[in-house]
């Protein structure tokens, strides 16, 4: 008996869908899949909530582990991790309801919106470096916005993977730079394309080639996005006078108003007085 | 350095140059010290009441409103001494006296320290 290809496409998808027999989960539906594991949504039956199941080979458990001790509001939290009856290993996340960063552009939000993402973002590298994790595989697709605004994360510290076109440092072997040369690119890719050169002198010195030209930390891109947007100059970017001068009387606005309308008035009062 | 510190500082500042505007007029030039001192003294209140306010309320919208409100009131008040001597000069009193509130009451809410850093830089008992 000849079986067709979708016949066949669809019994290997079956024999593929974890056995969670053993577990207090039950399956939903798939959610996404990428080169090291598969993510499903799944019913917690214990607390009674929605969780997100990621499956993958054992060899590479050990993420579950990095992930477990980064307790940061922009990573997501693992809730518990297995071996499947097949060998397969899983760990059980948060759900996150959102949409992935690209997606969430798409929704044309503000600079201001935008800039606050990529310092969530910061912040959770940040924190990790500490710890001693690297992410690895920064990028639009492992970074997920809430329908709150929360933003999460995902995908730390993968060593197999081979990196995106884009967001993967040059450098080998990877340390926190390169992880510092993702955010840049993340920056770059969030940015409008009629952002200010100062943020785009941020994201290009996040991303030289040599890692010792660029930020030494997460923090030190982080104080030069902050400064951007409290009106000083950044570090990154030697600007022209007169935009310097541009800035100056952008932050000085009301005051400048407030010496021209005294300077105003005492010329008015001046050449009144004659009458 | 605290806000009321700020505003004193200013206010004495704006003030003088304030008063020292008088030199324009001759008829006021002779009367230029006591001009300059009396104007120093009317921004050093302005000041003091704006750094409070500012102490208080962190608001620069709300900071501008009570430092012109402070220069509008005090101006008027020299200005009805001047008019008591038979000199009126509402116009020229109040009109920058006003304005000068008004930078007094704005760089009251810029500057100085707010008050939390205040009260976290003061030792416990």
């Amino acid at each position: 008996m000849d079986l067709s290809d979708s016949v066949l496409d669809h019994l290997r998808h079956v024999a593929a869908l974890p056995d969670l027999s053993s577990t207090r989960y039950e399956l939903e539906s798939e959610i996404g899949r990428g080169g090291l594991g598969i993510v499903y949504a799944a019913h917690d039956r214990t607390l009674d909530r929605r969780v997100a199941l990621k499956v993958m080979d054992a060899a590479l458990a050990g993420e579950a582990q990095i992930i477990a001790r980064l307790e940061h509001p922009a990573i997501v939290p693992i809730y518990e991790t297995g071996t499947l009856p097949d060998g397969r290993a899983f760990y059980a996340m948060k759900l996150v309801s959102g949409a992935r960063l690209d997606g969430y552009l798409a929704g044309s939000p503000s600079l201001a919106e935008r800039l606050r993402v990529v310092r969530r973002i910061g912040e959770a590298l940040a924190f990790a470096h500490t710890r001693g994790a690297l992410h690895r595989d920064l990028k639009p697709q492992n970074v997920m916005v809430g329908e709150f605004g929360e933003v999460y994360v995902m995908d730390w510290g993968v060593e197999a993977v081979a990196g995106t076109p884009g967001f993967r440092a040059p450098d080998a072997p990877l340390d926190e730079r390169s992880d510092i040369y993702a955010l840049g690119a993340l920056l770059d890719f969030v940015l409008p394309a009629a952002a200010s050169p100062a943020l785009r002198a941020i994201a290009r010195k996040a991303m030289r080639a040599d890692p010792g030209q660029r930020y030494p930390d997460a923090p030190a891109l982080l104080a030069d996005i902050e400064r951007f947007q409290e009106g000083l100059a950044v570090e990154a970017w030697a600007e022209p006078l007169w935009h310097r001068l541009r800035r100056f009387v952008a932050r000085n606005a009301v005051l400048l108003w407030l010496l021209a309308a005294y300077a105003g008035i005492r010329l008015l009062l001046f050449f009144l007085r004659g009458r | 350095m605290n806000k009321i510190f700020v505003g004193l500082g200013f206010g004495l500042l704006l003030g003088a140059l304030d008063g020292a505007t008088a030199a324009f007029y001759p008829e006021t030039r002779n009367l230029l010290t006591g001009i300059m001192v009396g104007s120093s003294i009317k921004g050093m209140l302005v000041g003091l009441l704006s750094g409070w306010f500012a102490h208080k309320v962190q608001s620069t919208k709300w900071g501008i409103v009570v430092g012109a409100s402070l220069g509008l009131l005090f101006a008027f008040l020299v200005a009805v001494m001047e008019a008591s001597n038979g000199k009126q000069h509402y116009l020229e009193i109040m009109l920058p006296g006003f304005v000068v509130g008004a930078i007094i009451g704005f760089l009251t809410q810029r500057m100085g320290a707010p008050r939390l850093a205040t009260r976290a830089a003061e030792p416990r008992a």
